[in-house]
């Protein structure tokens, strides 16, 4: 009975449904709209609000001509490779091979810390930061307690003061999924390696990372992908200056389709935000896949 | 057959369950809603003030109508944003909402702002109002669309312990910018510690950069942003050139505050709470409302503020006429062209700015009267020292050309006075980028060489 088969089939199908509508409405919805928005002229006030017209590829022509559109791509670039792959990644796993050979408080004390500013909402964790890296600030206190010099990290360093307040952010959600890593690592693989002479760098090298390729892969994915979208901690920061020294392409964004009221403008510099993260998405699933081959 | 069948039964009521769960009650009585949008934020209340007292008195006279009032949260630019946002849209849209007066014609270009001639015809206290004032609310095909709350001024505030310290005598009036130079220079060569005269400059302080400082110079040079009669954008102007001379003047030799304390958002709330009353600031170019920081119930209350501060008009590049220059704002009421109780939203809107409200409003946020029963009133005219001073400089004052391209091409004024006081670029580099971003903006044809 064939056709009974096929009716089941698709009935096990049915409670998706809701997700995969929800999905499409709140997901799909918006990604699209936007990406329709940014091939006309939208605009939030005025005569193109009212009545936008089709202006085809005129928004990403003017992105291209656009002087503050190459250093936008340059520092957004520069701060998800140096906040999320180098930063948050390499101190996560740091961080969790560490904790799993430090005694059980000091590995809890430290756990909790660096959660704490994870937890924090993305807000209050910005103004945080701004009252650290400002003029007279935490770290300056720090810095002039121990004599030395006290820059003005937001106005003379703001992509470093971004990057580390990143980095600082957003460190404890590679810690959780390394340590989950790599306590999945069977412990008698990593006895063996030590009978056999193995030291510890060779161990990491050679034994732990390969095993927990797969998880370093999905961790970088996530980590760029959200890193690619902060907004608020740059905001509030710096709001992308001074001199746009700091205005990532959600900045911009921002700052074009809601300060200059250019809807069309502004989301097509989220288009290619999009773009590139479904670039750099595509890029890391091809390692997942080599890492289960 | 009959399980999958029972099912998807018990999926398709569910779903239908959901689906009723969600959609809204029917009104059960004849009860209306006026919703009202408006901003607030921790250091201006006077609004919110404003709107509960008209909401007690509208919803005593008017039975059966609620008013639901929703105070957004934010500065000026976020405030602007959201309720643009708001207005996009029929179903968020409200009745009444506090709209800034530079965004009443691009917000009428959108079909936004609901025209009010023929409620205004039968208000008896229309007549009252300012002409200057009521222009504000004037779009381009020649209706109102907006009813001003208040207006205001910008002027030089300083210190008079500053300036008789360094030996300036007072009452101090700058008859040119070399005039504010030399004080300048006086009383940094009198105490280094002090900052002599600040003015805004750079993206951080977004259109207070432009409103208080960079056109008061431009306006004195003879020259302006936009040409009126062509209607077209002025580039290559000298005296564009001559205002960042000015800022760079300023801030290379220590006059102003450093360049990064300038790009810091939050560098006004240290002009007002803490350089002006520790005697720490000889001057600054400030709006009309300044007092309202300092008074009673204010956010950075100084007792001492009505001695040791004063008031100068801003003077023109040489001493040209008219000798002073000021710029205006100032806020409106209006109603959202998409209200189903357009009769209503006035009746709120006469009654939120009647002259008992307006006359609370006006003293408790520091505006400059807009209604003569409210200007005449004894409350207004002792409200503090300075209102006649910074009232008078109404005759002086300038408007922005609020077509929609602006806020860009604030921005882009806001750009050039960044990298001057930055020392990135020259003032002629500066201006010459700025020509540049302005016919990129408005395009080649719509711009003007003055």
């Amino acid at each position: 009975m064939p056709a009974r088969i096929g009716g089941r089939g698709l009935l096990r199908y049915l409670p998706v449904l809701p997700a995969l509508l929800l999905l499409l409405v709140f997901l799909a919805g918006p990604v699209f709209w936007a990406f329709q928005a940014s091939f006309t002229n939208t605009g939030l006030t005025g005569r193109n609000a009212r009545n936008p017209g089709w202006v085809g590829l005129e928004n990403y022509q003017r992105l291209l001509l656009d002087p503050v559109f190459p250093l936008s791509l340059w520092l957004t670039v520069l701060f998800v490779g140096a906040s999320a792959v180098l930063g948050q990644n390499l101190l996560g796993l740091a961080l969790a091979v560490l904790m799993r050979h430090a005694r059980r408080a000091v590995s809890a004390a430290v756990g909790t810390a660096v959660v704490a500013a994870w937890v924090l909402p993305e807000i209050v964790a910005a103004f945080a930061a701004y009252a650290y890296f400002s003029r007279d600030g935490t770290l300056n206190q720090l810095l002039g307690g121990l004599g030395m010099g006290q820059p003005d990290w937001l106005y003379s360093w703001p992509m470093a003061a971004v990057v580390l307040a990143n980095i600082w952010r957003g460190t404890a959600f590679s810690m959780l999924v390394y340590r989950a890593a790599l306590n999945d690592i069977p412990t008698e693989v990593a006895e063996a390696a030590q009978m056999d002479g193995a030291g510890g760098w060779k161990r990491l090298a050679f034994i732990t990372l390969p095993m927990i390729r797969g998880s370093i892969a999905t961790n970088l994915m996530l980590v760029t992908l959200q890193t690619l979208a902060v907004f608020t901690l740059i905001w509030v920061m710096t709001a992308g200056g001074p001199a746009n020294a700091s205005t990532t392409l959600p900045v911009l964004a921002y700052q074009e389709a809601f300060k200059f009221g250019d809807i069309g403008y502004g989301t097509a510099v989220a288009s290619v935000l999009l773009l590139i993260g479904a670039v750099f998405g595509v890029g890391y699933i091809r390692l997942l896949r080599e890492g289960k081959r | 057959m009959r399980r999958p069948a029972l099912k998807t039964l018990s999926l398709i009521a569910s779903a239908l369950f959901l689906l009723t769960a969600c959609t809204p009650a029917a009104p059960d009585d004849g009860s209306k809603t006026l919703k009202v949008v408006y901003q607030k934020t921790d250091s201006f209340t006077a609004l919110e003030t404003m709107f509960q007292a008209a909401k007690k008195e509208f919803e005593a006279a008017n039975q059966g109508v609620t008013v639901e009032l929703q105070p957004i949260q934010g500065n000026d630019d976020d405030y602007g944003t959201k309720l643009a946002l708001a207005l996009r849209s029929p179903s968020t849209a409200p009745d009444v909402f506090y709209e800034d007066t530079f965004k009443v014609r691009s917000d009428v270009d959108a079909g936004y702002l609901l025209k009010l001639d023929s409620h205004l015809d039968g208000w008896a206290d229309w007549e009252k109002f300012d002409d200057g004032a009521k222009a504000a609310g004037r779009a381009d095909d020649g209706g109102t669309y907006a009813v001003p709350l208040g207006t205001d001024t910008r002027a030089i505030w300083y210190n008079k312990k500053v300036f008789e310290a360094a030996g300036i005598s007072l009452p101090w009036q700058p008859r040119n910018w070399q005039d504010i130079l030399d004080t300048a220079r006086k009383i940094k060569a009198d105490d280094p510690s002090v900052v002599p005269f600040n003015m805004y400059a750079g993206k951080g302080t977004g259109e207070g950069t432009v409103m208080q400082g960079f056109y008061e110079l431009l306006y004195g040079t003879g020259s302006t942003l936009y040409d009126e009669e062509s209607k077209k954008w002025v580039v290559g102007s000298a005296g564009f050139k001559d205002s960042l001379g000015f800022l760079k003047t300023l801030y290379d030799e220590g006059l102003a505050v450093t360049p990064a304390e300038a790009l810091d958002a939050n560098v006004w709330k240290k002009v007002f709470g803490e350089w002006f009353p520790d005697g720490k600031l000889g001057a600054t170019v400030e709006g009309s409302y300044a007092p309202s920081f300092w008074q009673d119930g204010g956010s950075y209350e100084w007792p001492g503020y009505a001695q040791d501060m004063a008031v100068a008009p801003f003077p023109t590049q040489d001493g040209r006429e008219p000798g002073a220059v000021s710029m205006s704002g100032g806020w409106t009421l209006a109603i959202g062209a998409g209200t189903k109780e357009a009769d209503l939203a006035f009746k709120f809107l006469s009654t939120a700015l009647n002259r008992d409200n307006s006359l609370k409003f006006t003293l408790d946020s520091s505006q400059i009267a807009v209604r003569s029963d409210v200007a005449e009133d004894s409350g207004y005219q002792g409200a503090n020292p300075f209102v006649k001073d910074v009232s008078g400089l109404v005759s002086v004052t300038r408007y922005r050309p609020a077509t929609s391209d602006y806020p860009r091409i604030s921005a882009a004024v806001q750009e050039a006075t960044e990298v001057v006081i930055t020392g990135a670029k020259s003032p002629d580099q500066a201006a010459a980028e700025y020509d540049a971003a302005v016919a990129d903006i408005v395009g080649g044809d719509k711009t003007v060489w003055k």
